[in-house]
């Protein structure tokens, strides 16, 4: 719209411009000008935005926008306050980011724009967040005050506020939260020991099912890519819990119990982290918690399939698209490295070093390439899944998470 | 509960005070050297960070601000960083530091944590 009028605005000054000069001259003026806004018009659309993605700087509030085609970074949308720890929805068009900063900040960042398009302070202290199924409802989960909050996707106004309570009726700080079908939310109470799923089809008056005594300081949960198990970790005791979310009376149900058997476990210098794929096949691959193993569990009958060892206490373990490969990221002090686990035979099949401090990483779409942020290296490494190359480094201060709009499309993330 | 969690690493604070003779004041070991310290600033707020935060206001671990630590005893503070706090997330960082480290840490904390230099400059 605006290119078309622009050109025609030149066109007329060019002809006012040259009036003085007679038949010819204001010929010409005019030619030029409707060349122009013809080459305008035939120039090609806007680019889509499904190869477009972010990158957390988390040290200094602000995201790099980057093109997983190009491997390049396109810029930077800055002023996001306090971006540690900082997670990202899209909406469904993938156009629009949702950040959720440690701060209780969330923003809306449009990334074709590159800009911020709304911005609302929600708590004090916010972990992240989850956009829901129809891309309506963003919801924030929060430690202070700990609790839900769900906002309308378009105008960032508050729909309701879920307080999250222990028994005692003391605020819980929340973890684990990811959409279900049909516009719910379900997550985990840290200090309730409790899993939620929260209806809020009629934002004004939500619904609430509440699973108590799942187990000891739930830390993280995962949806599984079909919607239909929710998994959360627990911090406080050897296990995992599994919520099977198409069973008509959904009950939370113990698997991996004990699975340190009894050991001693390592210091937890960091908590590792359950949302992203980590369900290769009818596999899910877990990290153990204060152990160097990624435990293998079957998504059918929930027996431990395999304890894979690793080179240190997983954070992240992610399965690339196809469920071929699952990657493997650490806490400190092994994190200057992330390992390969070939699903077929279960095995460590390639370690690397991408650069100090790895914190995160996403795969491309369909999977052809890694992207992996070095904190301390300032940088963003994207490496081909195949061959193991190194096929572009991107400089990005203090790089944290990764973010790609292929996620708008997919359930949990 | 954070009054259990407070008496216990109280407890655990006086435990390993008992544990080990009292040094004399000539012998404690030296505090850190100023590259050292750089390390362990932006250590605290990079690595501790993930759980209270890079700017020290919390998440998963309490805020460890100047504001939020008047109250707190240093010599626990420091047990707390050096032993952990069992029954939380709080880990031992025995492995990576020294006990004069954990109480210069500790110090620096209720005075209020110093920025760390410039990532850029540290990493190039």
């Amino acid at each position: 719209m605006n290119v078309p009028r622009d050109a025609r605005r030149r066109g007329l000054l060019g002809l006012g411009a040259l009036a003085g000069l007679g038949a010819l001259g204001t010929l010409s003026g005019c030619a030029s000008a409707g060349a122009t806004a013809a080459a305008r018009a035939t120039a090609p659309p806007q680019a889509g935005t499904g190869d477009l993605g972010v990158v957390v700087q988390r040290a200094r509030g602000a995201l790099s926008i980057v093109n997983t085609t190009q491997r390049t970074v396109l810029g930077e949308v800055g002023g996001l306050g306090d971006l540690s720890h900082a997670s990202v929805v899209f909406s469904r068009d993938g156009a629009d980011a949702f950040v959720f900063g440690r701060d209780g900040a969330l923003t809306r960042v449009n990334l074709p724009a590159r800009r911020v398009t709304g911005r609302v302070m929600q708590a004090g202290n916010s972990i992240g967040g989850a956009i829901s199924q129809d891309g309506s409802l963003v919801a924030a989960q929060n430690y202070t005050p700990g609790g839900v909050k769900v906002f309308d996707a378009a105008s960032l106004q508050l729909l309701c506020d879920i307080p999250a309570l222990t028994a005692s009726g003391a605020r819980s700080r929340v973890v684990g939260l990811a959409d279900l079908p049909g516009r719910r939310f379900v997550y985990s109470l840290f200090d309730a020991d409790a899993i939620c799923i929260a209806d809020v089809s009629d934002a004004r008056s939500p619904k609430l099912l509440r699973f108590d005594g799942i187990g000891r300081q739930p830390y993280d949960a995962l949806v599984t890519p079909n919607g239909r198990h929710y998994i959360a970790g627990l911090f406080g005791e050897d296990g995992l819990v599994v919520v099977d979310l198409w069973d008509e009376t959904p009950r939370p149900r113990r698997i991996l119990a004990g699975y340190g058997r009894g050991e001693q476990p390592l210091p937890v210098y960091k908590m590792p982290h359950l949302r992203g794929w980590a369900v290769a096949g009818r596999h899910a691959y877990l990290p153990a918690i204060g152990r160097h193993e990624v435990l293998v569990v079957d998504t059918e009958s929930w027996a431990e399939v395999a304890r894979v060892p690793v080179a240190g206490q997983p954070v992240f373990v992610m399965a690339r698209p196809d469920g071929r490969q699952v990657w493997v990221n650490f806490a400190l002090p092994d994190y200057h490295r992330v390992q390969v686990i070939d699903t077929p035979s279960r095995r460590v099949v390639r370690t690397l070093e991408p650069g100090a401090a790895v914190l995160h990483m996403e795969f491309t779409p369909r999977g052809e390439a890694v992207w992996i942020s070095s904190r301390d290296a300032n940088r963003v490494s994207v490496v081909d899944t195949a061959s193991f190359a190194t096929l572009a480094a991107l400089d990005v201060d203090a790089p944290s998470g990764i973010f790609f709009t292929a996620r708008a499309a997919r359930v949990g993330l | 509960m954070r009054d259990v969690l407070l008496s216990m690493a109280a407890a655990l604070a006086a435990g390993a005070a008992c544990a080990q003779p009292a040094a004399p004041a000539a012998a404690a070991p030296a505090a850190p050297d100023a590259a050292r310290q750089q390390q362990l600033v932006r250590m605290v707020r990079q690595d501790c960070g993930s759980c209270h935060g890079m700017r020290l206001t919390g998440g998963l671990g309490p805020a460890l601000t100047r504001e939020a630590l008047a109250d707190k005893p240093v010599g626990s503070m420091a047990a707390t960083i050096f032993h952990g706090r069992p029954g939380t997330p709080m880990p031992g960082w025995r492995a990576m530091l020294s006990e004069a480290e954990a109480r210069w840490i500790a110090e620096r904390l209720v005075q209020g944590l110093p920025e760390a230099s410039p990532e850029r400059s540290v990493a190039r």
